[in-house]
């Protein structure tokens, strides 16, 4: 066999099994989605006799008609849009600060607010609810959208900081220096020349705080008890009724629920991978 | 342009000194260069200078101006760092105006800045590309033509050559020489190779410990050491020391005799008393092959013959110290064998072993210093 | 001499001089300051009152109830089998987890690393999971395992690991792997898009350096690409367990720690003694040993990591 010949078996071999691992990830990360997609399309008297049929013999989109014209879904979706958007934002705002400071400079007080920032995230959050309550009721924040806003981001804040210090940490700080000696202070260094750099870091974070936030369910149900200020998880509970669940309409509302959070994957997705730092330093 | 005042500077770091009290004065247009060996403190001195750095005590000014409670932004210099810290999502042209359009200056302004300066460095060609699709030395440029388009009071260089090759490095040493002489800024540049010190400076600052041990020009640094540290770090191959005991022959010579007995001539020196330890110091060239010991030759074991193009170096053993000795001849002696050499009595450093000062010499040289 | 000049004193500003250094000191803390107000107020102090009621003698539906119990609820915690148990449970829970998302993710980050057709796309899909709210892709799993309308237990049956299709969650043995394995799908994306972050950060000339130095894929990979990854593969890896470990809801939606207890997590129990028992006292008391044991994981990790950078250097 010449040379050429056997690299160019070796490259197919990889490429083949690069492309054979790829598909079973795809499959993996998809087949759970699409029997949610297949049960929600299923008509209610062929759920359970066709139940393990890869596609039903009939199909039908009553439950999403039900789901988007009936209920108070919509209304749940715009809810949940809001308090998982505005929780993504501000939390990685936050973190991002907080990150920076971890990462830059070193304070008394530095350790000890590390190691409470850990603390918060070993106690069981069902424990927090009854105390939580306590302190926010007084405030009228209970049963409104602010309230769980400000729980999801206390929340989420200590993950995201430690994400955001890690993405710091990788960006040489000359470049701040240098921007400090170019005419900025050290706060418009961090805006205009380091958070631009770190892209990547801030999209992945508003992806994990937005998705978080858009699924917790638990607050949700105990800090909320008006409709108008529920959100699409607990919108969802709604179908399980004391006697049966309403799987088509539920799985139904899940696929739909999906679609706001996939916009967001695909908003971010251009940010999340790109080796922005190439280039900074050295030759 | 401007003056640098730097008035008893100290840092410390917790408890950890790094600059303990340093004085210097740098006139307005003048190329300082900084040499010391790793982690005596040229870069925090540096950053003290730039703002970046608070200054624990004493005082630095620009111009006449304290500038100790100044932000770096506020102090009117420009730096280049050994990394470059180009911003990598901005063009070489936006690099290049980032101070500029900081400052509010007006468009054509900057324009014209960039493309005159862009023309000095040979960067014309490459205004819309991004740093990372520059090379090495490129790269360096973006970063002197980001410090040089904003006309600072002064330029503030932290080893700015280091990641270049040696040929790079060596042309670059001239340009920047070129620009300094074109542009006449006030230059403070770290460095430890001693070549861009010698090369490059008005006057050299050699810093060892966080003190400085000798300001002077490059010449007066390399003939007149202060003590044994700057006469062992300049110098390149390094000078030569042997330790010995003072001794007086008459008004005119003096000697030092060695361990072994040998005794090797200089001229007297003032503040020595007979019996005194002390430290001769010689460099490679002032210490001559001669034929025998009857022209005043020492006998010395040859360990190695090192050429180097120009020049070679014989490294020899006497009285148990290694001495390297530079010649332009081609010696061609077997290893082991012994040869003579001789020390030109009137170039030799004399320095007080206790103090690790130099003793200047009494007389003729008294003149010279 | 060409400096001429010797300057006198000069003259510093002791006003300018104060404003610099303090604002030096201060700076961090306007930076962390948003969200330390929210941490304890949010967290912190509802921590401190949560752990109160470990030693209190709270039941919603007991008026009586209130008092101050002492170490009563963790005396009985310590010959409580369900809860010792339950903390064999969460071992293998988090570490079965954790173990499956990070090597996948890992696995996952290194393909999507590569330039290829169609990686947008793949990317985009293959992080889908991750937007699914818990509750929901846990009764999807559940669904997917039941024989009647989910079509794994016909697979197995027909890959022979499997005599008759059966649902996996109702048996002790077997049950704990559902909700591992919705776990699974739910958190690789998780360590996938860390990773690859991360992997996106290393500078590409490390590898041509290594490349050119004769370096095969393997010894590239161990010498230039987990050296790089391990600062965020230690830190994800730590808060993650932390996080696995008191993440009840799938288990909660999938089995309700049962059957017979045999998936039951610390995590789980405490959701149970709280709301199926409205005993909150307990409840406490268990979260408080869930703690100090994360605590002390923690701390020990740390340690670890302190004492192997020590030897390296
Ligand atoms: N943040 C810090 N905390 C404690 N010590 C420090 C800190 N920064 C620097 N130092 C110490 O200060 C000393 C001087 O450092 P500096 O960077 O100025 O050295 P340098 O002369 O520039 O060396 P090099 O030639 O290697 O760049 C070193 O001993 C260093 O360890
Ligand atoms: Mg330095």
């Amino acid at each position: 066999m010449t040379l050429t010949g056997q690299t160019s078996t070796r490259k197919l071999l990889y490429w083949g099994s690069h492309y054979l691992m790829i598909a079973a990830f795809v499959i993996f990360a998809l087949f759970p989605l699409y029997w949610l997609l297949k049960v929600s399309v299923t008509p209610n008297d062929i759920l359970y006799t066709e139940g393990v049929r890869l596609w039903p013999s009939r199909t039908s989109w009553e439950n999403y008609a039900f789901v988007l014209t009936q209920s108070n879904f919509p209304h749940y979706f715009l809810n949940s849009v809001i308090v998982s958007g505005t929780t993504a934002l501000v939390t990685t705002l936050i973190a991002a600060l907080t990150g920076y400071a971890f990462s830059r400079f070193a304070f008394r007080g530095k350790v000890i607010i590390v190691a409470l920032m850990l603390i918060t995230q070993m106690f069981p959050l069902v424990m927090l609810i009854a105390p939580i309550f306590k302190i926010l009721a007084p405030l009228g924040l209970t049963d409104s959208l602010t309230g769980l806003i400000i729980v999801y981001t206390a929340f989420n804040v200590p993950f995201a900081t430690f994400l955001m210090q890690s993405f710091f940490d990788g960006i040489p700080k000359d470049l701040e220096e240098a921007a400090m000696i170019d005419g900025n202070t050290r706060f418009e260094a961090f805006r205009a020349i380091i958070l631009p750099l770190t892209l990547p870091g801030v999209a992945a974070t508003l992806g994990f705080v937005f998705t978080a936030a858009w699924s917790e369910l638990l607050f949700a149900l105990m800090l909320v008890s008006s409709e108008s200020a529920s959100t699409f998880p607990v919108g969802l509970l709604s179908f399980v009724s004391k006697f049966s669940v309403d799987f088509g309409q539920m799985m139904a509302a899940g696929v739909l629920a999906l679609v706001p959070a996939c916009l967001f994957f695909l908003l971010i997705q251009r940010y999340l991978v790109q080796g922005l730092t190439a280039g900074a330093v050295k030759g | 342009m401007a003056s640098i005042q730097i008035e008893n500077a100290r840092k410390s770091y917790g408890a950890v000194d790094v600059l303990h009290g340093i004085d210097l004065n740098i006139s307005d247009g003048e190329f300082i260069v900084l040499v010391g060996p790793s982690g005596c403190g040229k870069s925090t001195l540096l950053r003290m200078i730039a703002g970046l750095e608070d200054i624990t005590s004493g005082a630095i000014s620009i111009a006449g101006t304290v500038v100790n409670e100044l932000q770096p932004k506020d102090r009117d210099i420009a730096m280049v760092f050994q990394s470059y810290a180009l911003y990598p999502h901005m063009s070489v042209a936006e690099n290049m105006s980032y101070a500029l359009a900081l400052r509010k200056t007006a468009k054509e302004k900057i324009s014209d800045a960039i493309s005159g300066v862009a023309e000095i460095l040979g960067l014309t060609a490459l205004l819309d590309r991004r740093p990372k699709a520059l090379s090495g030395g490129q790269r360096q440029r973006v970063a002197m033509g980001r410090a040089i388009v904003r006309k600072p009071q002064a330029f503030l260089f932290d080893e700015p050559l280091s990641n270049l090759d040696a040929r790079l490095r060596e042309q670059m040493r001239t340009e920047i020489r070129k620009l300094h002489r074109r542009l006449g800024a006030t230059s403070v540049y770290v460095t430890h190779d001693q070549i861009e010190a010698m090369t490059m400076a008005d006057r050299i600052v050699a810093m060892h410990d966080g003190i400085i041990q000798q300001v002077g020009s490059p010449v007066e640094i390399y003939d007149r050491p202060a003590n044994i540290f700057v006469a062992s770090f300049i110098g390149s191959p390094a000078m030569n020391f042997l330790e010995g005991s003072y001794e007086i022959a008459d008004a005119t010579t003096a000697g030092i005799r060695l361990s072994d007995g040998a005794l090797i001539s200089v001229l007297p020196v003032a503040d020595a008393k007979p019996g005194q330890a002390i430290t001769l110091g010689a460099r490679p060239e002032h210490i001559s092959i001669v034929a025998d010991a009857q022209s005043g030759g020492l006998p010395a074991k040859v360990e190695l013959i090192e050429p180097m193009g120009l020049s070679t170096l014989v490294h020899v053993t006497l009285a148990g110290k290694p001495i390297k000795i530079f010649t332009m001849d081609r010696p061609d002696y077997p290893v082991d064998s012994f040869i003579h050499i001789a020390f030109d009595m009137a170039k030799i450093h004399v320095f007080d072993t206790a103090s690790e000062k130099r003793l200047p010499p009494a007389n003729a040289a008294g003149i010279l210093t | 001499m060409n400096t001429g000049t010797q300057t006198g004193k000069l003259p510093v500003e002791r006003r300018g001089g104060f404003s610099r250094k303090f604002s030096g000191i201060i700076e961090p803390y306007l930076y962390v300051s948003p969200a330390l107000v929210l941490i304890i107020a949010v967290m912190l102090m509802p921590l401190i009152l949560g752990l109160s009621y470990a030693f209190r003698d709270i039941r919603i539906l007991n008026p009586f109830s209130g008092g101050f119990v002492g170490t009563a609820h963790f005396e009985a915690l310590i010959s409580d089998q369900a809860f010792l148990d339950a903390l064999a449970n969460t071992a293998w829970w988090t570490f079965g987890s954790l173990l499956f998302q990070f090597g996948l993710g890992l696995v996952l980050a290194l393909l999507l690393n590569r330039q290829f057709l169609g990686r947008r796309l793949v990317q985009a899909l293959v992080f889908l999971p991750w937007a699914v709210p818990t509750f929901l892709s846990g009764l999807n799993w559940a669904w997917m395992f039941n024989p009647v309308v989910g079509p794994l237990p016909h697979w197995m049956t027909s890959l022979g690991l499997m005599a008759e299709p059966f649902n996996i969650l109702s048996d002790p043995d077997l049950a704990m792997w559902g909700p591992i394995i919705a776990n699974i799908w739910f958190g690789i994306p998780f360590f996938a898009i860390t990773l690859l972050a991360a992997l996106q950060s290393i500078p590409k000339e490390l590898y041509e350096a290594a490349s050119i130095d004769g370096a095969t894929t393997r010894q590239q990979f161990i010498s230039i690409t987990l050296p790089f990854l391990a600062p965020t593969i230690a830190i994800t890896l730590m808060l993650r367990t932390i996080w696995i470990a008191n993440f009840a809801d799938l288990i909660v939606v999938m089995t309700n720690g049962g059957p017979a207890d045999s998936t039951q997590i610390v995590a789980s129990y405490i959701f149970t003694q709280a709301f199926r028992r409205l005993d909150f006292g307990y409840a406490s008391a268990i979260a408080a040993v869930l703690l100090v044991l994360l605590l002390a994981y923690a701390l020990s990790v740390i340690a670890l990591r302190r004492a192997m950078t020590h030897t390296d250097s």
